[in-house]
């Protein structure tokens, strides 16, 4: 195995042993050690299988979901700057979010309020992209990003009506916030299904890149290929969004971190996105818990502030 | 067999092709000659199955070609396409590869006859040296060679070729048109468009012409590649290629 995909599998679980270490009550090695095997204090033991495991899990099923959705995206739009954000998804859950918030609708109605915001945006897209000659990934775009941008305009005007003490709340929802993700399991079962799948069409994905038509004349069933590709993404779009929020830049730079690095074939590619944004998204939630407290920074703040610096480092290195 | 019947191509609202009748056999190369935006695309385009014609039939073995599975189509039809948007980022090695793309079975879309293969080619073409290199470092030249290779790898007894020769120096077009003319004569279909009328002369027994308006002659290249028929079809004078014209040899 080549260095880089070592490096990636191995911080696995580095990044989840650091992100269960640390938070904002101090347990020493030893307290840490038993806790961990179940054993000794009782608290110790409550923090962290009751309140650090299922937190630090949900980032990384979060972080892996966005990254592999943004892979994905970015060989079937032809697009470097596609993320998970350009299905319309994200802004569709957002106003759904906020809307059940403005409401004063308790936690699962948000959820479900959400579920059905994105449901709306992803249908649109779907209807709109989708003809009887297959998939126009530039309508995809356009309708994605017109929707963004609407459901952008419907945030904006709930954030003026909502009274200034679920401003915060809203806000924190909006840049990405993975304190109230709760129980991670069914998160971490979508992200091992769509890696699956992705990854059982990573050749087909690998000839993609060549073009459709080139593609269809090798045999890909081109259609087929990305009407797959694209309910993988959108799926493990929602099931992020549902569980952090908005959290922006995983689903942008992971591909490219790994592209740049030298990973391109998808059977290596989609697999170690997975891993990579897991790995960088409990990092960055572990940050967010711990810089500041007892106070907790909204994650996405912190994805952006590491992402960006980051990206631009390796690309001024490639140059 | 690869047999069109009656077949109508347009562009644009500009007809084409009217009512051809090909039928292109094992063992023989073709050329398809023609001006810029004469159909030449167009109807490689819908012999590979990549485009439906406007009107009439095109068959492979007797079966109509939308009849066939597109992963068996890729066993059977290879196609060079005149131009590709590729951000391929791997090696030139590994580009070739996806050629064997419809013969691999494994997820990872490679196995050592595979690689094997691969290299024969780029050995052929003078790409042994560059396997490693990436696929965009090459110069424009150098690609075409690599995409060859790569629609050559593919190992389908018809091959299709828009262009083949652009970007090539003259040692290159004569040896692709060796090479194809070589595969034929192994009992493969070949179908090249060309705008160079002394390779097709001198490596393809058969030619298509496509002329304005939809008109079409076809036949064998000594009958078609004659001083008027060329002057026509390219509407500009010729001059016969005496002992001045060098043609690789």
């Amino acid at each position: 195995m080549k260095p880089v995909p070592l490096l990636v599998v191995a911080l696995v679980p580095a990044s989840l042993a650091l992100a269960v270490a640390f938070g904002s009550v101090d347990l020493g090695p030893a307290q840490l050690a038993d806790a961990l095997l179940g054993r000794g204090d009782e608290i110790a033991r409550e923090i962290v299988w009751g309140v650090r495991a299922p937190r630090v899990l949900a980032g990384f099923a979060c972080g892996g979901l966005l990254a592999l959705a943004g892979a994905l995206l970015q060989v079937l739009l032809r697009n470097p700057l596609a993320d998970p954000t350009i299905l319309g998804v994200s802004g569709g859950a957002a106003a759904g979010a906020l809307a059940a918030m403005l409401l004063g609708v308790a936690a699962a109605g948000m959820n479900l309020a959400a579920l059905a915001g994105a449901s709306i945006a992803a249908g649109a897209v779907f209807a709109f992209s989708l003809g009887r000659s297959g998939w126009n990934p530039y309508r995809v775009l356009l309708t994605g990003v017109a929707l963004a941008s609407g459901f952008g305009a419907l945030v904006g005007l709930m954030l003026s009506l909502a009274p200034s003490s679920q401003v915060q709340g809203m806000l924190f929802w909006l840049l990405g916030d993975l304190s109230p993700a709760g129980d991670p399991r069914a998160a971490l079962a979508v992200l091992a299904a769509c890696t699956a799948l992705a990854f059982s069409q990573s050749a087909a994905l690998d000839v993609l890149i060549l073009g459709e038509d080139k593609a269809r004349s090798l045999g890909v069933a081109v259609t087929r290929l990305q009407s797959i590709a694209f309910g993988c993404a959108t799926l493990a779009t929602v099931a992020a969004v549902l569980l952090g929020g908005s959290i922006g830049f995983v689903g942008l730079v992971v591909p490219h971190l790994l592209r740049l690095s030298g990973v391109y074939r998808h059977a290596a590619l989609l697999p170690l996105c997975a891993c990579l944004g897991g790995s960088l998204l409990a990092l960055a939630d572990t940050l967010a818990r711990t810089v500041a407290a007892p106070a907790e920074l909204p994650v996405g703040v912190l994805t952006a502030m590491i992402g960006v610096p980051v990206l631009l480092v390796l690309l001024a290195r490639l140059r | 067999m690869l047999q069109a019947a009656r077949l109508g191509l347009s562009a644009g609202g500009r007809e084409l092709v009217r009512a051809l009748d090909l039928s292109l056999a094992p063992g023989e190369c073709w050329s398809v000659l023609g001006r810029n935006g004469s159909g030449k695309t167009s109807l490689i385009l819908a012999l590979a199955g990549l485009r439906s014609p406007q009107s009439g039939a095109i068959a492979l073995d007797g079966i109509a070609l939308a009849a066939h599975r597109r992963a068996e189509l890729a066993r059977r039809i290879a196609v060079l396409l005149q131009d590709e948007e590729t951000d391929f980022q791997g090696s030139v090695l590994d580009y070739v590869m996806l050629g064997r793309y419809p013969h691999s079975r494994s997820a990872w879309g490679r196995d050592g006859e595979a690689a094997a293969g691969a290299r024969r080619w780029l050995a052929e073409f003078d790409l042994a040296d560059r396997a490693a290199q990436g696929y965009r470092t090459l110069s424009g030249g150098e690609r075409q060679r690599a995409r060859i290779a790569q629609v050559l790898v593919q190992d389908a007894d018809i091959l299709l070729l828009d262009e083949p020769l652009q970007h090539l120096d003259l040692r290159h077009q004569a040896q692709v048109m060796r090479t194809l003319s070589r595969c034929a004569s192994g009992g493969k279909t070949v179908l090249a468009a060309l705008h160079e009328p002394g390779h097709a002369a001198r490596h393809c027994g058969f030619a298509v012409l496509l002329y304005d308006a939809g008109r079409t002659s076809l036949g064998r290249s000594s009958d078609m590649l004659t001083q008027a028929n060329l002057e026509a079809l390219y509407q500009c004078p010729l001059e016969a290629a005496g002992t001045g014209n060098f043609l690789p040899s």
